[in-house]
């Protein structure tokens, strides 16, 4: 792996955003844009889990390729990720009571948040090292966040319009999930191939 | 018993009502045998891992169900994880990391969270079948639309004539979200209630 640290940035962040083009954490993506703020601390709340699971995956898989059982990869990585989430959730809580009741289930449900697994298993995938592992999750991270801020601004200016029935609530923000994740396309080319 | 069964593929459809599972629902639809592949490994996992639960459920202390839940649900996503490598290798490759995310796939844990930690084993096993069906079913509609438009074929079988200019669109990433935004509207439309006989319909279902 010899691409720079900024390409893999780079790349995690725009290219192949985790939302929009590999379509992980759709659920919160979904879920909790409806208001600007509520979707810019869900998305540093994400980008932390990220981080943590990152350093974690990376510890993980060299010690399981020491002691030679590779099976226990998923099982390890989702318990780690369950661990550093309720992390997180007592930290929240103690730290901004109001944040903690704005995100509501979806804090939790960070651990099944795919984009947090489906980051510690592309960067083994991969085989990052130390250095390009952290650039990736702090991308992933930042795209995540990119993505969700987007689609809540975008809706928060929807709310105000006259949307047909039959299309309120999911249909709308798909489609115009489907529209953010065209203009990510501009980005191709940029940044290293995965 | 056959409402248990029932229930995931209408009324209470994963993908189009309970907007569950919906990252593997548009990231591996790209081609029908993909969706089908994703949909039956789903389906297994969420038997296997409700038929234990559901038997083991009074064992299990409530404080520690989910990350419990988990643990299940992982063992027998790396099962199918190997499996899947083991029948067919391209395949594998095709789906890549989304066969190891079943594990965070909302549905699952959802339907042991909601169903079989609570109820006895046959329901379970009917109430996973069910659900596994439904998922199915949607995934393979998008997976179909995506096929047909974005490379003319269903099941790798050319369907429409040479002279048919793809629309690559639909393969790519944006496809999925329009054309699930577009079954979502005809649900809709079909669940509203009784403007052109849709309620009788859904009584007879």
């Amino acid at each position: 792996m010899d691409a720079s640290l900024a390409s893999v940035f780079v790349n995690a962040c725009l290219v192949n955003n985790f939302v929009l083009a590999y379509f992980l954490g759709i659920c919160p993506f979904l879920g909790v844009s409806g208001r600007v703020d509520t979707a810019m601390r869900m998305g540093g709340a994400v980008t932390f889990v990220m981080l943590v699971a990152s350093v974690c995956a990376f510890g993980i898989h060299r010690l399981l390729i020491l002691i030679g059982a590779p099976y226990l990869e998923l099982i390890s990585f989702i318990v780690v990720i369950a661990s550093a989430v309720q992390l997180v959730e007592m930290f929240v809580r103690r730290t901004s009571p109001t944040l903690f009741r704005a995100l509501g289930v979806y804090l939790p449900l960070i651990t099944t948040n795919c984009a947090i697994l489906g980051l510690a298993v592309f960067q083994t995938n991969r085989g990052y090292d130390f250095p390009h592992a952290l650039a990736y999750a702090l991308g992933a991270g930042a795209g995540f966040s990119l993505a969700l801020l987007l689609i809540s601004g975008i809706r928060e200016r929807l709310a105000l319009r006259a949307v047909p029935d039959i299309a309120q609530g999911l249909a709308i923000t798909l489609v115009v999930a489907g529209i953010l994740s065209l203009a990510f396309m501009g980005f191709a080319g940029m940044g290293s191939a995965p | 018993m056959p409402e248990e069964l029932l229930k995931g593929f209408w009324r209470e459809n994963p993908v189009f009502v309970q907007a569950l599972g919906m990252c593997p629902t548009l990231a591996v639809t790209n081609s029908a045998i993909n969706a089908l592949v994703m949909g039956l490994a789903t389906t297994v996992v969420l038997i296997a891992s409700g038929a234990v639960i559901s038997t083991i459920r009074q064992r299990i202390p409530k404080q520690a169900r989910i990350a419990t839940f988990i643990l299940i649900i992982a063992t027998f996503v790396t099962c199918v994880d190997y499996g899947i490598q083991a029948l067919d290798i391209s395949l594998h490759a095709a789906l890549g990391a989304f066969i190891s995310l079943i594990v965070v796939n909302c549905l699952i844990l959802g339907r042991m969270e909601t169903f079989a930690s609570k109820q006895p084993f046959l329901p379970t096993l009917f109430d996973g079948l069910g659900m596994g069906g439904g998922f199915t079913l949607a995934l393979l509609c998008l997976g179909s639309v995506r096929e047909i438009l974005g490379a003319g074929s269903l099941f790798g079988i050319q369907l429409l004539p040479a002279g048919f200019e793809p629309w690559v669109v639909m393969l790519l990433p944006s496809g999925g979200f329009f054309v699930l935004a577009l079954w979502v509207l005809v649900f809709n439309r079909l669940r509203q209630p009784n403007p052109t006989g849709a309620a009788e319909t859904r009584g007879a279902i």
